[in-house]
């Protein structure tokens, strides 16, 4: 192999990565550089060191250690059968880029992937070996996010988690049948086994911890920020309805702390199985509201698909507002009395929203004026809510409520 | 009218000292006037007035609001907050009255400074200075919004305790070196490097990472406000970054799909050869391989994996449960949840050694509706069942054995074929077609679901009499 000079190396292993949503730094233990009197922290709170004019986060270094690749997935950038140009960096040149880059505070740390190179095993172990350098030789305390390679050995997964933060396993589709026609190596089986081996590992080591007899006697942790995936939006057949009846299954079975939804884009060198289309960004916009209303809204998937038609969500409007609008009866909510579950029901009301509303109302009633205060758009909640000042009538159940927040038509050509 | 000159504005220790004392002698905040001070006059003027700390008390949180909030520029600063102690030592709940117009401000201007904070964290870019006995230094120019370097600074002693380095800003700077943090007066961008070699690799990074294909420039500036990119080194490339983004896209779309990769055939993996017809499956180890990639029934297309039966190929008893649970599907083995600990602890008191047993279920995918983070189990159809007989059945040829306990109603139906309730069969021992004991007893998850203690205990009871009888006619 051919040894190309770094930035070279560093601009193609940078743009095979890009395609991978993720760059969450968030949710990790707290560790920081004091006791080791080494480099790296982090606090819970991740943190985005850049944004690209994609209006993605840059947090993480997101690199592959290599994208020669012997799967062939149609959408991939980095299949077999594209003529990208290909390299590889060696685990050392990923340790040194992570730890200049770390120490000039332009990243929070490391998300690691790679192509397949001579089978799942021999990958797997290279991510694992750059992470073991950083934190075995470097006591590297900042953020590691490993791809797991699906059908790797457990026992490679376990030593991943050793040392990673957050470890996670693409499902790319959301269908048995978009994998088996775009991805004919990856087999959903294998990947679904892949995140139980890491559920597993998790809950040992939550286990051990629980179980311990010196309280001061830590068992190590396994990879304290959980596991996560993505799906591609808009590469095949696939519906919203198809995708998150995947996204419900993954969070229940695997503990999932994210799914990713990343519209298919344009890649160089392109299979001729796709089309050449614009990413459907608002499609997966609406996706990731809906991700959040399964999450953090007490929303059941059946629920926000009947605000959907033919499995699809709504693109004009948000899938909350979506539903309101065919569970009409439900409203109006009164702000005062409401239970939290509800107003969190209400189009327009966010969790954030809601938690200010509950507190501020134990000491007083509230009115649409105080409201303004607690929430950023009272005009888009005023059909579904009741204070001592408002009342919304006939408007609850007026037929061009849609209208009313739909975008006109050549708005949405743009957004799309 | 009260004159309170602060020497250093958005000292957090200086403010409350004063607010302190003033707040003891009763002086109310329409009779003070808050000046800051360029020459450093007196704190008091003439009548300062110093009061003992924790004189007055205050909530803890207001006091963590106000040391942030003191770092804000608007001159006013200094003066609201006083009004706000002052209102917040004769209403506890002040700080909750969230609709207040003060409050609101000070919520609006504490969320300002966290946000400075947080972006303070993540935007000042180091450049190297150089490295002596293997510990290297480092060197920064940044300017907040806020004066909030003493707020920030702790944060890059934490992450960069191995390194020496130094923050420069217009107010103030902060040096950490030979583990000793200082802070000391602000200073001016030519006193920091004005490159570094990474840089380099940074921008190309930066180029390499954005996809031109999903511009997204509101996004962008919303959260990297342009305030700051004259101190980022990679904000340089983006405009033409976005200049050159709608040709690259439509470069992508016009190219014609060239031809494969030729290496495609060298470099892909064998697809193997695991799909066993239904007459390959000859062994214990067949069977456990085979039925992980069962298409027989669609509950395999949620299910993790097949959970084959387990034990001895010369079992004398086979037990069959209904289905794999969660902790079954994600380990790959039967019995291993909570149902398995119940039986467990039956089987030992009944006399039993799990070891020498075959365990398996009449169903091999764990059926299941998700619920949040977990996931309910479901009863199997006959259906289910009845097609995965095939493999029930397959195990029973192989073990051969004596007696077969079935562990609730699906079990029975698995093992008979027919629908039948476990009171009418229990207690008896029937005989299956070739000669093979049967014995029907409830599955050690109904025990789990009881709660009623006493009626779980009798029921156990039964359970462990059940698994006693196994255990005599097995001998």
């Amino acid at each position: 192999m051919s040894a190309k000079p770094i930035l070279e190396k560093l601009a193609v292993l940078a743009d095979a990565a890009k395609y991978d949503a993720s760059c969450a730094s968030s949710g990790t233990v707290r560790r920081d550089s004091v006791g080791t009197k080494a480099i790296g922290s982090t606090e819970g709170m991740g943190i985005c060191h850049s944004y690209a004019p994609d209006g993605r986060c840059i947090s993480l270094l997101k690199i592959l250690l290599t994208n020669f690749c012997i799967y062939d997935c149609r959408f991939c950038i980095n299949r077999a059968s594209s003529n990208v140009e290909r390299a590889r960096f060696s685990p050392q040149e990923v340790v040194r880029l992570t730890l200049d880059f770390y120490k000039r505070n332009y990243i929070e740390g490391l998300f690691l992937s790679s192509g397949i190179i001579r089978s799942e095993d021999y990958t797997m172990e290279q991510l694992v070996e750059v992470a073991r350098i950083l934190r075995e030789e470097h006591r590297f305390g900042g953020y590691i996010h490993l791809k797991t390679i699906a059908g790797a050995d457990p026992g490679l997964i376990a030593l991943a988690g050793l040392y990673a933060d957050r470890l996670s396993t693409n499902v790319e589709l959301p269908t048995e049948e978009g994998l088996s026609s775009f991805a004919p190596e990856k087999k959903p089986e294998t990947i679904r086994k892949t995140m139980a081996s890491v559920r597993v590992g998790a809950d040992a080591a939550i286990e051990a911890a629980k179980s311990r007899l010196i309280g001061k006697a830590k068992p190590p942790r396994f990879a304290p920020a959980g596991q996560s995936t993505q799906m591609i939006v808009g590469a095949d057949a696939a519906r919203d309805d198809d995708i998150l009846k995947t996204a419900t299954n993954l969070y229940s079975g695997y503990q999932l702390r994210r799914v990713y939804y990343s519209a298919y884009s344009p890649i160089p060198d392109a299979s001729q199985d796709l089309p050449p289309v614009r990413p459907p960004l608002m499609r997966e916009h609406r996706l990731y509201q809906a991700d959040w209303l399964l999450r953090f809204y007490g929303f059941e998937r059946a629920e926000i698909m009947e605000g959907a038609r033919g499995g699809m969500l709504d693109l004009a409007i948000d899938p909350k507002l979506a539903w309101a609008l065919q569970r009409r009866e439900a409203f109006p909510v009164d702000i005062n009395r409401a239970p939290r579950e509800l107003l969190l029901r209400v189009p327009g009301l966010g969790t954030r929203a809601v938690d200010r509303i509950v507190a501020a109302r134990r000491l007083g009633k509230l009115r649409l004026g105080d409201l303004a205060k607690l929430t950023a758009s009272v005009k888009k909640v005023l059909p579904f809510i009741v204070t001592p000042d408002w009342r919304p009538g006939k408007l609850t159940d007026s037929a061009d409520l849609r209208a009313r927040f739909a975008p006109p038509a050549e708005q949405l050509a743009l957004a799309l | 009218m009260r004159e309170v000159v602060l020497k250093e504005p958005g000292d957090f220790a200086e403010w409350r000292s004063a607010a302190r004392g003033l707040l003891a002698s009763g002086i109310a905040p329409d009779d003070v006037s808050w000046r800051g001070s360029a020459e450093g006059a007196s704190l008091f003027g003439d009548e300062a007035v110093v009061a003992p700390a924790g004189a007055v008390s205050l909530p803890r949180e207001l006091l963590e609001i106000a040391e942030r909030v003191i770092c804000h520029r608007d001159p006013e600063t200094a003066a609201r907050l006083y009004r706000i102690i002052w209102r917040a030592a004769r209403d506890r709940q002040l700080l909750a009255r969230t609709t207040d117009s003060e409050i609101d401000w000070l919520r609006k201007a504490d969320k300002a400074i966290r946000r400075d904070v947080h972006k303070m964290h993540a935007f000042v870019r180091f450049r190297r200075l150089g490295e002596e006995a293997g510990r290297e230094s480092f060197a920064a120019w940044f300017e907040p919004t806020h004066r909030i370097l003493r707020l920030t600074a702790p944060f890059f002693q934490r992450r960069f305790y191995g390194m020496d380095w130094a923050i420069v800003t217009p107010d103030a700077r902060a040096i950490w070196q030979d583990e000793t943090l200082n802070y000391g007066p602000g200073g001016t961008k030519d006193e920091v490097p004005d490159s570094d070699l990474v840089e380099d690799q940074w921008r190309t990074y930066y180029g390499a990472i954005f996809n031109p294909a999903r511009v997204k420039i509101d996004a962008m500036r919303a959260e990297m406000p342009k305030k700051y990119w004259k101190n980022l080194p990679e904000a340089q490339d983006i405009a033409p970054l976005l200049a050159g983004a709608e040709a690259r896209v439509e470069r992508m779309r016009e190219a014609a799909v060239s031809m494969a990769n030729p290496l495609t055939d060298k470099w892909r993996t064998r697809v193997p050869e695991d799909l066993l017809l239904d007459d390959d499956v000859k062994t214990l180890a067949d069977v456990a391989r085979a039925v992980d990639r069962c298409t027989r029934c669609p509950l395999y297309c949620n299910a993790t994996q097949g959970v084959a039966g387990e034990g001895p190929e010369r079992a004398r008893i086979m037990l069959v449960g209904e289905q794999p649970g969660d902790q079954e599907d994600l380990q790959g083995r039967p019995f291993v949840g909570p149902a398995g600990q119940v039986l467990n602890e039956a089987l030992e008191e009944a006399g039993l050694d799990r070891t020498r047993l075959f365990l398996t279920n009449a169903v091999k995918h764990f059926k299941f509706e998700p619920r949040g983070k977990r996931r309910l189990h479901q009863n199997p159809t006959t259906g289910e069942i009845d097609i995965c007989r095939w493999w029930l059945d397959k195990e029973r040829a192989l073990v051969q054995p004596d007696l077969i306990v079935t562990l609730g109603a699906s079990a029975l139906r698995g093992v008979t074929g027919k629908s039948a309730s476990i009171t009418s069969m229990r207690g008896a021992v029937h005989e299956l077609e070739g000669g093979t004991k049967l014995i029907a007893t409830i599955h050690p998850s109904f025990l789990l679901r009881l709660p009623d203690r006493e009626r779980a205990a009798k029921e156990r009871a039964l359970f462990v009499a059940d698994l006693a009888l196994a255990r005599k006619l097995a001998a």
